[in-house]
């Protein structure tokens, strides 16, 4: 619509609101596929050796005597859960949860965040070699993507999603709260420039979708009498906030859905802080879950980290940056309730620099394998374009 | 060819936004003669640099230190106490120096200065990895970057570089020479990152004239430099790699001594390809992201014959008639887009400085993180975003129309009328629908809300 013909409009409607593209919710596309898939970058370098445990491995109690004082859960005879993801045991157990260790990204440099985070979400190697991010290329892939298919949650700039394909950002404690009249006079002064235009639509329809559903889950709960006034009211801050968040969405429109965790990079007291973290992280899951229903069995979680630790623990409770780690994952649609990938045990000998775990797989051929399985993207693409150069012949299968 | 001069452009483009009292800069002229006046702005509203900052990171770092060794005593719940107090006294340092660079802008009359010292900070981003460094951020500025702006650009490298939050930010202070005494002793080694950032954000551009071995190399040449919380910057011989270094073809004095490492970074700060890297970067943060590619010529060149005269380079781009085209396809950053619309309003200086902490938190520190960008946190070296489309946003938009809707009225009383703000904000060029939706709203609160909604204030 050119500017005239909108101004005509609004003068002929007068205060008619339905005549407002900011008042009238748009109608968006389905996604092209019933999977989700949910990526949750841990910033900061997950110590993978300290999370899923090799307790069969001779050396572990050797190189980190001090941070095995505190027990694991044991999963079975290789293998310990760290107790700040004990609330995930029952998932473990339920088959919808699990990791996949030893592994990688592509990333050898002198163990910076910056880069290694870099290489994680741009998805190609060297650092810097490309300006977007791997999710934002698999967007480009399949016809028939909307902004509303995929969705960088919080307030953090997420490369893995950045690029030319549209998709949306939205923090859960954003509000967006205007009388009817600014509206359709905000929609008058933004109407000639289209980014103001557009990012103004999707601002407004998606503070009405949060509206009208904190308002029926507010008239569900009144009308189920008890069984609604137990009804915990879904999180809107923090981490289990962007959760909650990331869910609704995941449970309409979008497909993808990928943010940030932080509080990995234990240099220090290790034992307290990653305990923190990864209750954190066991809760983002557990609200996950619940949030998506009976879309849970048809999600996969990834969390993958920029780099693993030290083999050795520190003078100061704690481990360095280090190369490879864990990857781990959640969801009704992987196959969890076991550890992938091929260990190459902790002797000296072993470690990558004779310091860190010895990356035995690339991170992203797993989370290629991935998109492969759930969403039938085809080997080349995933080879040629959203990883390039990545060689996925000895891929391991998540996949239910 | 002569330039089309207009105040309004002119104090959107290359100065902080029109006010009341301030109708925008009557010629270049006039915006060259403040520029090269006295830093009248910062002498209003000083803010200290490092080592006058108070407390300082080392009182700060014994209070620390002496309740972690006073750990299973009966005193560790007084030094707890005493540490906490440090740590307040320096969040309100950090917000009170934050409050002055605001009031800074918004009183100022010499806004290409404010706007400069904006882009060169964020040229040499640095950012805050532990809370110490926190309240150090805005001391880096007034250290290094704002007696340089219009000074020359190697100083600035050379102060940049070697300041305590640049050293600490790209680790530059673990880095050590392999065959240094220290490197020996302890195993120590090198850490690139600092010389990586300098040759690729800081000097050349990705695409600069430089290899791997150009990065150890001048890893390799910065080792000894350190800094110590005690004393600050430091220069360490024992942790210096011995020997020569090449970088970029130029081989560097063996001697391990600050003034080696000193004159390589003026050396390389004057290298004639610097010019091309700071000449695309001001022209695409001040007037495109789609460069003129005469307009950088033409600064690349001013910037080769001067040796990096910032003054001059900057005076070659308000002087050249390509960067006053008409369109503006730039976004005012968040930080710019609060400062503008304060400036736009009126408030004075001092009731800046006065605000309510709560207030603060409020109507600054959140809102800014919801527009997109956190309060002195780029999420790299790299700096913030330049394109419009990164920060208008759904959710970096949805921030500003929040804060223009609900900030004006904490910060003014009474509010200006929004049929007189839209001159006041627009200029005498206001577009018709933002006056008509300014005259429709409801309340003065929307009305001075549209007004700085409109993207014919937030863009530059």
């Amino acid at each position: 619509m050119d500017r005239r013909a909108f101004l005509t409009r609004s003068l002929a409607l007068g205060c008619s609101l339905a005549a407002s593209p900011l008042v009238t919710p748009v109608a968006l596309a389905q996604g092209p596929w019933d999977a989700r898939l949910v990526v949750i970058v841990l910033r900061g370098g997950l110590d993978g050796l300290d999370v899923i445990r090799p307790i069969g491995d001779p050396d572990l109690a050797r190189l980190r005597p001090r941070l095995m004082e505190t027990a694991g859960l044991g999963l079975n005879d290789a293998w310990a859960l760290h107790p700040g993801l004990s609330g995930l045991r029952p998932l473990w157990d339920a088959g919808q949860f699990g990791a996949l260790h030893a592994t990688s990204s592509p990333y050898r440099g002198p163990r910076s965040h910056f880069d290694a985070q870099d290489v994680l979400e741009a998805g190609t190697f060297p650092a810097g070699e490309s300006r977007s991010g791997w999710l934002n290329r698999m967007l480009g892939i399949v016809p028939g993507m909307t902004a509303e298919t995929a969705y960088s949650v919080g307030y953090e700039q997420m490369k893995i999603l950045s690029g030319t394909n549209p998709y949306l950002q939205w923090s859960p404690r954003s509000e967006l709260d205007l009388s009817p009249q600014s509206r359709r006079l905000l929609d008058l002064i933004l109407h000639d420039d289209p980014i103001f235009r557009d990012a103004a639509l999707r601002a407004v329809d998606i503070a009405d979708t949060l509206f009208t559903e904190a308002t029926s889950d507010a008239e569900d709960a009144g009308a189920d009498g008890e069984m609604g006034m137990m009804m915990a009211p879904a999180p809107t801050r923090g981490h289990a906030g962007v959760a909650a968040f990331a869910a609704q969405r995941l449970r309409a429109e979008t497909r993808i859905a990928s943010f940030s965790l932080h509080g990995w990079d234990t240099h220090s007291r290790q034992d307290i802080q990653l305990n923190g973290a990864l209750e954190n992280l066991a809760e983002t899951i557990l609200t996950l879950r619940d949030g998506l229903g009976p879309v849970w069995d048809r999600t996969a979680v990834l969390c993958m980290t920029e780099f693993g630790r030290t083999a050795h623990e520190n003078g100061t409770l704690g481990t360095d940056h280090g190369t490879g780690g864990a990857m781990l994952f959640a969801g009704g649609a992987l196959r969890g309730g076991q550890v992938l990938g091929r260990w190459p045990g902790l002797a000296e000998a072993d470690l990558f620099d004779r310091r860190d775990l010895m990356p035995t797989s690339d991170v992203r051929a797993a989370a290629g394998r991935v998109m492969q399985d759930l969403f039938g993207l085809s080997r080349g693409d995933i080879e040629d374009t959203i990883f390039p150069g990545l060689d996925m012949t000895d891929a391991p299968r998540l996949a239910v | 060819m002569t330039i089309p001069f207009d105040p309004t452009l002119a104090a959107f483009r290359f100065g902080v936004g029109l006010g009341p009292s301030a109708p925008g800069p009557a010629s270049v002229q006039a915006m060259i003669a403040s520029l090269s006046g006295p830093d009248l702005a910062a002498e209003r509203y000083p803010i200290a640099g490092m080592e006058e900052t108070d407390p300082s990171m080392a009182e700060f770092r014994f209070a620390a230190a002496a309740r972690r060794a006073a750990r299973g005593t009966p005193e560790v719940e007084e030094l707890r106490k005493k540490e906490g107090e440090f740590r307040q006294a320096m969040n309100v340092t950090r917000r009170n120096d934050h409050l002055r660079t605001i009031a800074r802008a918004v009183t100022t009359d010499d806004g290409l200065r404010e706007r400069l010292t904006l882009f060169w900070a964020d040229h040499f981003a640095v950012r805050a990895k532990t809370f110490a460094f926190r309240s150090m951020i805005a001391p880096y500025v007034t250290d290094a970057i704002r007696p340089h702006v219009v000074g020359r650009f190697s100083d600035m490298v050379v102060a940049a570089t070697l300041h305590p939050a640049m050293l600490h930010y790209l680790d530059q202070w673990v880095s050590v020479g392999p065959n240094s005494t220290v490197g020996q002793k302890r195993g120590f080694g090198l850490n690139e990152n600092l010389a990586r950032e300098l040759l690729e954000l800081h000097l050349f551009g990705a695409d600069g004239p430089f290899t791997q071995r150009d990065v150890t190399e001048l890893a390799e040449l910065l080792t000894g430099v350190t800094y110590d919380f005690r004393q600050g910057f430091a220069y360490r011989t024992d942790r210096a790699e011995p020997g020569a270094e090449v970088v970029m073809g130029r081989r560097y004095s063996a001697e391990a001594d600050l003034q080696t490492v000193k004159s390589a970074l003026v050396d390389l700060a004057t290298r004639p390809e610097v010019a091309d890297h700071i000449a695309s970067k001001l022209v695409v943060h001040f007037v495109s992201d789609l460069p003129d590619p005469t307009l950088v010529a033409s600064l690349a060149g001013v910037f080769r014959e001067t040796g990096g005269d910032l003054l001059a380079v900057t005076q070659a781009m308000v002087s050249h008639p390509a960067a006053w085209i008409v369109h503006r396809s730039k976004v005012r950053r968040p930080d710019l887009f609060v400062m503008a619309s304060l400036r736009a309003l009126g408030v004075d200086g001092d009731d800046i400085l006065n605000m309510r902490p709560a207030d603060y938190r409020d109507w600054m520190v959140r809102p800014l993180q919801v527009m997109g960008q956190p309060y002195q946190a780029p999420s790299g070296p790299d700096g913030w975003p330049e394109d419009a489309e990164s920060w208008i946003t759904p959710q970096g938009l949805a921030g500003r129309i929040n804060w223009a809707m609900g900030a004006p009225r904490v910060m003014v009383d009474p509010l200006p009328d929004p049929r007189d703000f839209v001159q006041t904000a627009l200029g005498p060029e206001a577009p018709a629908e933002v006056t008509f939706a300014a005259s429709s709203a409801e309340t003065r609160s929307e009305g001075i809300g549209l007004v700085l909604t409109s993207p014919a204030f937030q863009r530059i």
